[in-house]
Order: C-alpha cells, then sequence, then structure tokens
C-alpha cells in the first residue's frame, strides 16, 4: 500500500511490542492466572465431588452445616448494616464539608485493614473476654460476649469497617455540594435532600459497597476465629465449619462446605464485574479512591 | 441569590448548620456535626477503643517480661518466616502483577474481560478456602503436587507453602494499584521517546516504569503489609512446625490457647507497630503517586 499506511504502522511500532512478545507475554501472565487462581478454584469443586453428588449433597444437608450457614447469615445481616449507616454518615461528613483533622479521619477509616485479623479478635478477648476490661462485670450478669455470638458480630464488624466509607468517600467528593445547596435554597429538609438527592447519585457505588462488605464478612476467618469458641451448631459460621471438618479429614464435608463459599465469591466477582460494566465510574473510581479521598496536604 | 439569603434559609431549614462559627456560610448542607459525631463514635466504640486495649494491657507487663515475651527463640523464628515469606511473595507479585496489569491494560485476547474479572477472586474467596483448596493441589497426591514430588519438590507443609499462599492472598494489589496508572499513561511520550531513537525496551524502563513506580511500590507495600497479617489461608498449608513453619499469627493464635494473654498481646502489639508504620509508608507512597499524577497532567 501507501506510504501513509506504513507511517502508521510505524508509529504503533514505537508504542507496542512485536507480535512473539505480546504472545509470550500474554501466555506468561494467562499460565499465572491460571496456576493461581483457576486451579484452586477447580480444585475446591474436584475435591468436593470426589465421592459423587450424592455425598455432596449429604455433607451439605447436615445440621451443623446448616447451623453455620445460619449464623454467617445473621452476622453478615447485622454487620453490613452496621457498617452501612457509618459508610454514609462518614461520607457526607467527610465528603460535604471542611474540618480540621479530615484527613487523619479518612486515613483512620482505613485502619481496620492494616491490623492482622487475628489481632482484631484479640483486642475484643481483651475488653470482653473473662481476663478483659468488662469481664468481670459481664460474667455478674450472664452477659456472654466472647466465645458467643455477639463477638462474632464485633470481630466482623471490625474486619469490614472500611468498605462502604472507602466506595462512598470519593464519590460523593466527585459529585460535590451543588445538587445539595440546590434542594437545601428551595426549602428542602435535610431528610428530603438526602432520599431524593444524595441517594439516587450514590446507590450504585453504595451497592458495589455493600457487595464487597457482605463478602468479606461472611468468609473472614482469623478474626472469628480467635473470638468464636469453636461451639459445633452454636458458634460456628461457615468459614470455621469448613476448618473444623478438615481437620477431621472429612475432606468431602470440608470442601462441599467450601464450596458453597468459593460459589459466594464467584457471584460477588461476577455483581462486582457487572457494576463496573453498567457504571464505569464506580471501578475507575474505587481504583483512584485514595487520591480523591484525601484533600491536599 | 445574595450570600445573606442563602445562609438565612439554610439556618432555617437546618438549625444544625448555623452552630458551625466560621464556616456559616460554607456550611449550607445540614447534618455536619451529626454525621461528624456519629462517625467519631462509631470509629472510637469499634476500632481505637478496642486497640488501644492492647497498649493498656501491655503496661501491666514489667519492660523484660515484655522483652522476654517478643524476643523469645520461637518467636524470633516466627518473625523471621513471616517477614521473609512475605517479601519473597510481595517481589513475585511486583513481577506478576506488573505483568498481568500491563497484559490487561495494552493488549488484546480473548477472554480479557474474565481474567480481569478473576484478579479479583484472592479479595472474594474466603482465606479458608483458599488454605484448603492451595494444600489439596500441593500435597503429594494434589493435582500440582503429584508432578513435584518426584523432582524432590515438597511445598504444602513447609514455608514454600506458605509463601505460594501468600502470593495467592497479594496478587490483587499490585494489579489493582497498577492498573489505572498504565491507563493514564501517555501515548505520546512513549512516540517522543521512540522518534529519538530509543529501543523498546529503553522506551520501558527510561520512560514507563518510572512514571508506574509510585503505583507499582504502592501495591508491592500493600501485598507486603496484606501478606503479614494473614492467618487463615496459610495455617492450612504450613504445617505449623514450630521454629521452622509458626507464622507470628499462629504464635498469638497459640499463645491465647493457653490463656497467656499477656503474651499473647506483647506480639500483638509488636504487630500492630509494624502494621502503622507500613500504613504510614504506604499513605507516603500514595502521595508521592498522587503528586505524580498531577505533575503529568
Amino acid at each position: 500500500m501507501s506510504a501513509p499506511s506504513r507511517t502508521i504502522r510505524r508509529a504503533q511500532a514505537g508504542t507496542t511490542e512485536s507480535a512473539w512478545v505480546r504472545r509470550t507475554l500474554i501466555g506468561i501472565a494467562l499460565v499465572f492466572m491460571f496456576l493461581f487462581l483457576v486451579l484452586p478454584l477447580a480444585a475446591v469443586a474436584a475435591e468436593a465431588l470426589r465421592k459423587g453428588f450424592t455425598a455432596y449433597l449429604e455433607a451439605l444437608q447436615e445440621p451443623d452445616a446448616w447451623a453455620a450457614i445460619r449464623l454467617t447469615l445473621l452476622t453478615a445481616a447485622i454487620a453490613v448494616p452496621m457498617n452501612l449507616v457509618f459508610g454514609v454518615a462518614a461520607a457526607w461528613a467527610i465528603a460535604k464539608f471542611e474540618f480540621r483533622g479530615k484527613a487523619v479521619l479518612t486515613t483512620l477509616v482505613d485502619l481496620p485493614f492494616a491490623v492482622s485479623p487475628v489481632v482484631a479478635g484479640l483486642i475484643y478477648v481483651l475488653v470482653f473476654g473473662a481476663q478483659g476490661w468488662f469481664g468481670p462485670w459481664l460474667q455478674a450478669h450472664d452477659i456472654k460476649i466472647i466465645f458467643a455470638v455477639p463477638g462474632i458480630v464485633l470481630a466482623t464488624v471490625f474486619v469490614t469497617f472500611p468498605f462502604i466509607a472507602r466506595e462512598l468517600i470519593p464519590l460523593m467528593q466527585a459529585q460535590g455540594t451543588d445538587e445539595e445547596q440546590a434542594a437545601i435554597v428551595l426549602g428542602a429538609t435535610g431528610w428530603q435532600t438526602f432520599w431524593r438527592v444524595t441517594l439516587p447519585n450514590i446507590k450504585w457505588g453504595l451497592l458495589y459497597g455493600v457487595i464487597l462488605c457482605n463478602a468479606r464478612a461472611m468468609g473472614e476467618f482469623g478474626a472469628v476465629s480467635v473470638v468464636s469458641g469453636h461451639i459445633r451448631g452454636e458458634t460456628n459460621t461457615l468459614p470455621l465449619h469448613v476448618e473444623i471438618l478438615y481437620n477431621e479429614y472429612n475432606f468431602v464435608g470440608a470442601f462441599a462446605t467450601a464450596s458453597v463459599l468459593a460459589l459466594l465469591a464467584l457471584v460477588t466477582l461476577g455483581l462486582k464485574s457487572l457494576l463496573e460494566m453498567r457504571h464505569p465510574e464506580l471501578g475507575r473510581r474505587r481504583r483512584r479512591s485514595r487520591a480523591a479521598a484525601r484533600p491536599a496536604t | 441569590m445574595s450570600g445573606a439569603a442563602t445562609s438565612a434559609l439554610s439556618s432555617a431549614a437546618a438549625p444544625q448548620a448555623s452552630g458551625g462559627g466560621r464556616g456559616v456560610s460554607r456550611r449550607v448542607l445540614p447534618g455536619f456535626h451529626i454525621t461528624l459525631g456519629f462517625s467519631v463514635l462509631y470509629l472510637s466504640l469499634i476500632v481505637l477503643i478496642p486497640l488501644s486495649a492492647l497498649v493498656f494491657k501491655t503496661f501491666t507487663m514489667s519492660w523484660e517480661q515484655f522483652w522476654v515475651a517478643v524476643t523469645a527463640p520461637r518467636v524470633m523464628a516466627s518473625y523471621r518466616l513471616t517477614f521473609g515469606a512475605s517479601l519473597i511473595a510481595a517481589l513475585v507479585n511486583l513481577v506478576f502483577g506488573l505483568l498481568v496489569a500491563w497484559v490487561l491494560v495494552r493488549y488484546k485476547f480473548p477472554g480479557k474481560r474474565i481474567v480481569d474479572a478473576l484478579v479479583d477472586l484472592p479479595f472474594a474467596l474466603p482465606t479458608a478456602v483458599a488454605g484448603i483448596s492451595l494444600t489439596a493441589l500441593l500435597a503429594g497426591n494434589g493435582w500440582v503436587g503429584q508432578f513435584l514430588e518426584p523432582l524432590g519438590i515438597k511445598l504444602a507443609f513447609t514455608p514454600a507453602g506458605i509463601v505460594i499462599a501468600l502470593i495467592f492472598i497479594g496478587l490483587p494489589f499490585v494489579v489493582r494499584t497498577v492498573q489505572p496508572v498504565l491507563e493514564d499513561t501517555e501515548k505520546e511520550l512513549e512516540e517522543a521517546a521512540t522518534s529519538l531513537g530509543a529501543t523498546r525496551f529503553q522506551t520501558f524502563t527510561k520512560v514507563i516504569l518510572p512514571s508506574i513506580m509510585p503505583a507499582l511500590l504502592t501495591g508491592f507495600a500493600m501485598a507486603f503489609a496484606r501478606a503479614i497479617g494473614e492467618y487463615g489461608s496459610v495455617i492450612f498449608i504450613a504445617g505449623n512446625m514450630p521454629m521452622i513453619s509458626e507464622i507470628t499469627p499462629l504464635i498469638i493464635i497459640g499463645k491465647l490457647e493457653q490463656y497467656d494473654y499477656a503474651g499473647a498481646t506483647a506480639v500483638a502489639l509488636v504487630m500492630l507497630v509494624i502494621s502503622f508504620v507500613l500504613l504510614l509508608v504506604i499513605n507516603g507512597l500514595q502521595g508521592w503517586k498522587r503528586r505524580r499524577s498531577e505533575a503529568t497532567q
């Protein structure tokens, strides 16, 4: 062909690699992803079905497994709404107002992500355990927090603390305050402004944060393990039930339970990708959230 | 509308807003004090006060007791293992995370969208599930282990297995911090480098790499920080032999099971301090990243 197309090809050659380099890099990346991500998922399914589909279903119908599922659902049903209310409140204060200590508060919101799950569980033992600050008082009033459901909920709230706030803060910062100010000036009350102006603007970001928060709440292991006490049928969440079955060499049971959690992970990834596809600002904003979340210092 | 009218209207609609003192005209929106107050209260109750219990509990020990607890040979061996394995895993993630991000941003290939979604699997999959499935893969009779065993390579129940689990856990961090920065890099710079006679490799090391370096290091530090605290995925694959394959979070659990609360707290405090330092490093790196991206725009 003519000279222009050759020029274009030359120009492109400057910003990309030759075909074999491209293919090699894609190949290495895909092999790495296959080994580290696809194989473990496939292994869960294969091990769960090792003794056939009936054995798999029987393992899932055990009363202890159902008790674990109920406790996991209950924990998430308390922890996620708590962090949802906090996330909205914190995002409102941080994104819509200027105040001293804002950068510190924003950093502190992320703090639970930096703490090891085991340490997260330990701190609640130190506060509410038999040897802890409130231990004697709780014992005297016959209230159980550690080795009981409230402790499991608290530890879960701690490890999932930042999820919703960190989605909402950059989203609400990017949207500014003009629309809310207009609503207020036109006579809307604070609640009306929130429900009719702010919430419709942030609902997808909210859902995105809830999905991620819920996945972690249902899957948390380390923190919950410290405060649970591992009482079968009572204080075992699904991930803890997996551990107990595994340590009893009941591998089909362990992997059958694990397959439920793996399915939850896949549903989470699917919903997350769907939201990112429909609302491209979510994924990109999330990735840049840290940059946007902090005011220039 | 004049400023006076605006503030009169807003203070009528929202009495909270008028209490702000110097910020009256800016705080047209209501709800500042209540949302900030609730956020700070919730943060204190769930995160700050329980974390402070760790510090207060340590004060009940003498300096000698503390020092003996955190420098016992078995504990020192666990630090070496935890930091060594986390460092190796984060370095592997640095290289392969960059590769995966590069391939996802720069090249087209079938199934790219699924691969992109799959990167987040370690965030969504409960750690206990990852732990047992990696163990099943790498054990002597597992899909991968059966090929390695004849070669004399043992990964499950050794420190090498810990590194594998930590690579899995840290994989998304580097990819997700580098990806958006790579998307933003300007092709014009690469074209300029090429037209000035640079080879593609020179363009990569001298133009592209410096511009993504802050993001790369941020992702590396995040993967490293996450690996240090990780518990769920590691304990199944580690073998948990004292002095050999016992990670620091497991030391804390072991001390708790022996009712050595002071000892557990002392080791936990060491981990917490390290987490704080890493959080500060990550914040610093993000500041650098932000300045870099602002400078280029």
